[in-house]
């Protein structure tokens, strides 16, 4: 419907052909464009592409909520059914962010509700989501269909039941990780008895109990249903029922999974997962049942994705049921698979493409028998494995270098010794050669979590190396200024950066403030950071949000500070859309 | 981080050669050794480290991880001649605790089924033997005494501090329950 502007390069130039094709030609084209980056790109390379390009946008992600106001999101991209929007700090996750920080997801939620009207998906990540939202979502969206809710909180069951009452083209209801509070509404029977297209259901961090008759129609009626996750109150004969009437399912949930062990009970199990021909991922917080695990013997050689990371399972038991699942590409686990569970994964998994291995006694003196062999062995005999989550108590330089010389193809790589500042045990050494090998052979690494005892050198390695890294966290690790500034004037891609409990200053900040800008945020605590650098920082960059986190009830008016006043807590990130105006007491803007 | 007893300031009262001044993060009281260990270890002082996100902290903590947690609390039956102990943190909610109640005190449910929608509204417990009714209840951390089942499992475990099934003709001075659908 209308013409491109004409191309800059030539003013008296003919115009090229395409030039004058109409903007619906071009949208069609850029539906054949998925990747957000790509969209992007096209969008910047003239005016009549911007345009196409922002009408016919169908997905949207939002990775900071307050880089843009959600109604010029809405604005800019009026035919958006799929949208995802990301809340608070990563670091939020391990507390460092007081309650009431923000992130909520109300103004997004109304926005969408007047410019959206056609949602079909919303994804929240991190933020507050009151039952209110839900609410409206429910009575805003008569296509609404997938509702995902990631580390969330602020809501209870009463909202959960709106979505289910009032969405009646829902297919799923994705609760992962957040904190529900439990009014014991029946959100669960208020999916009406002709409703049958759900297709995803995951309730397990739920914590009340549900009717479990109620479900089991629900289960029976929605032939589509692919994934079910349970909580932790359904028991285990309940399980096996639930596998009868849904024998198509691709992803099960089993919540605790524990009973007394009973022949009949067994029988049961085994024939449930026999019936099962199409799972491939399951998850449960098993709570040591040794005895019934060689009832599912029958769906290992299938499962391609095991989340054992809540279940304390252990010993022989675990090994033996891994040992079958020769097909998996995802593996979580908890330590207590130690060392040699992890060898039997490395010559059973040969396809294993992700590997997390979670603590099982984060806080106390550790008896388990997992260390830097595990990662080794899984490193040196799986070729596909390019993700790990690593934690453990001890590591050396020439294990790192080893699995750095192995698995040259790491996307992501994060390990994390539980002590802070642990050094080479064996040689006593900082660990930055290790660190070192990993960023240099690992080209593709977009992300890295480092910890263990390290100088500046380290940085200097990242920043000249990671050309690709997007994401970066480092705690208790450095000497000095020159480490932080290592990684500002080096990493050519980096998005997010976050650091806490390091000896970093302000000339790294101030010094490489341009770079802040091609970044999404910067998270720096208990670091050495003053207000007069913050203030500088605010002052040469105003397209960045300089926010400063002090002691709830210690609300102490910015402006009467001095320039050296510590700053304990600093979270910057870019933003159109200014300073944002729901702060609580303890967060300044400079 | 201990001061040399030498330098300690003068309050009366303290046998200095017996107590070292420690100045590290524990409450006053705990031993010597303990203190020690709590000051070498960075991780246990700072805040939000290891790097485990809050949900799974919560859950290694009720789920009775490696055995390192269990919330063990007595069990009374009004006319029972001896207590019991019941291990909360090892069941998954009301209906595994009633069970094992009814284990514990060879005591039927009002009802054979295990209807978990209505929660244990109907979970009145009777004695087989001598058709009594008993109803459970609990007293919380105010030292309050409760009714069985009012609020969410795990705030129920968090709270409960221990447990008495008493018997339903006493139990008439509690409030009435709203009946759950």
């Amino acid at each position: 419907m209308g013409r491109g502007v004409g191309s800059r390069s030539g003013g008296g130039a003919a115009q090229p052909p395409w030039h004058s094709l109409p903007d619906e030609v071009w949208e069609h084209a850029f539906s054949f464009l998925p990747a957000a980056a790509d969209r992007g790109a096209a969008a910047g390379a003239c005016r009549g592409w911007l345009r196409a390009e922002r009408r016919s946008r169908r997905r949207l992600a939002v990775a900071n909520c307050y880089a843009t106001s959600p109604r010029d999101a809405v604005e800019r991209f009026p035919s958006v059914r799929a949208a995802e929007v990301k809340g608070k700090p990563h670091f939020a996750d391990f507390g460092l962010v007081p309650p009431a920080w923000g992130a909520e997801a109300a103004p997004w939620v109304a926005a969408a509700a007047d410019g959206w009207p056609l949602l079909e998906e919303l994804s929240f990540k991190r933020m507050v989501v009151t039952d209110e939202c839900l609410e409206m979502i429910a009575a805003s969206f008569r296509n609404f269909q997938v509702l995902r809710l990631v580390s969330c909180e602020g809501f209870s069951t009463a909202g959960l039941a709106a979505i289910t009452e009032g969405c009646r083209n829902l297919r799923e209801l994705d609760l992962q990780e957040n904190y529900i509070e439990d009014c014991s509404s029946h959100w669960l029977s208020s999916f009406p008895e002709s409703f049958t297209s759900l297709e995803t259901l995951n309730f397990s961090c739920l914590d009340g109990e549900v009717n479990f008759a109620v479900l089991e129609r629900l289960v029976t009626r929605c032939h589509n249903l692919k994934t079910l996750k349970l909580n932790n109150a359904i028991p285990l004969d309940k399980v096996a029922s639930l596998l009868r009437k849904a024998p198509h399912i691709v992803e099960l949930g089993t919540g605790k999974f524990s009973a007394d062990y009973h022949p009949d009970l067994f029988a049961k199990l085994e024939a449930a997962f026999a019936g099962c021909k199409s799972l491939r991922r399951l998850s449960g917080a098993w709570d040591a049942v040794p005895d019934y695990l060689s009832a599912f013997y029958g769906v290992c050689e299938g499962l391609t994705s095991l989340n054992l990371s809540y279940a304390t399972v252990r010993g022989p038991e675990l090994i033996k049921f891994i040992s079958r699942c020769k097909n998996l590409q995802q593996l979580w686990v908890m330590d207590l698979i130690e060392d040699h569970g992890l060898a039997v994964v490395a010559s059973t998994c040969s396809k294993l493409q992700e590997l997390r291995v979670f603590p099982s006694d984060p806080f106390g003196a550790g008896q388990v028998l997992l260390t830097e062999r595990g990662l080794v062995d899984v490193s040196a005999s799986c070729p596909m494995l390019e993700s790990v989550l690593y934690f453990c108590r001890r590591m050396t330089n020439e294990a790192l270098i080893t699995i750095a010389k192995n698995r040259p193809n790491f996307t992501c790589f994060r390990l994390c010794i539980l002590e802070p500042r642990t050094p080479d045990y064996i040689t006593q050494q900082s660990l930055d050669a290790g660190f070192s090998a990993i960023v240099e052979s690992c080209k593709g690494l977009r992300r890295l979590s480092v910890s263990g005892l390290l100088t500046d050198l380290v940085f200097k390695s990242i920043g000249e190396h990671a050309d690709r890294l997007e994401m970066l966290s480092i705690a208790f690790a450095g000497n000095s200024d020159l480490g932080l500034h290592y990684i500002l004037s080096g990493c050519k891609s980096l998005k997010k950066l976050e650091i806490r409990d390091c000896p970093f200053g302000n000339k790294p900040l101030l010094a490489n403030a341009a770079k802040l800008e091609t970044m999404r945020s910067l998270w720096m605590s208990s670091c050495s950071l003053t207000l007069g650098a913050c203030r500088q920082l605010a002052q040469k960059m105003p397209r960045l949000t300089v926010e400063i986190m002090n002691d709830p009830g210690r609300a102490c008016p910015l402006d009467a500070l001095p320039d050296e006043s510590p700053v304990e807590k600093l979270y910057v990130y870019r933003t159109i859309a200014g300073p944002r105006s729901d702060t609580p007491d303890y967060v300044q803007i400079v | 981080m201990s001061a040399n007893s030498g330098d300690s300031p003068a309050v009366s009262g303290l046998d200095y050669d017996d107590t070292a001044l420690d100045l590290t993060l524990a409450l006053p009281g705990s031993d010597h050794a303990s203190r020690v260990a709590a000051a070498t270890t960075e991780r246990a002082l700072a805040v939000g480290w290891p790097p485990v996100r809050a949900y799974r902290r919560n859950a290694l903590r009720d789920g009775d991880a490696g055995g390192a947690s269990c919330r063990l609390v007595k069990v009374a039956a009004d006319g029972a001649p001896y207590l019991r102990k019941v291990d909360l943190a090892a069941h998954g909610g009301y209906a595994a605790l009633l069970r094992a109640l009814h284990a514990m005190f060879a005591i039927c449910g009002a009802d054979g089924q295990e209807d978990a929608g209505s929660g244990i509204g109907s979970g009145r417990l009777v004695d087989a033997a001598t058709g009594a009714e008993y109803v459970p209840t609990y007293e919380d951390r105010d030292g309050d005494w409760m009714l069985v089942g009012d609020v969410p499992w795990r705030m129920f475990v968090e709270s409960c501090k221990r447990i008495r099934l008493m018997k339903s003709s006493e139990a008439d001075n509690l409030a009435p329950r709203p009946s759950s659908q």
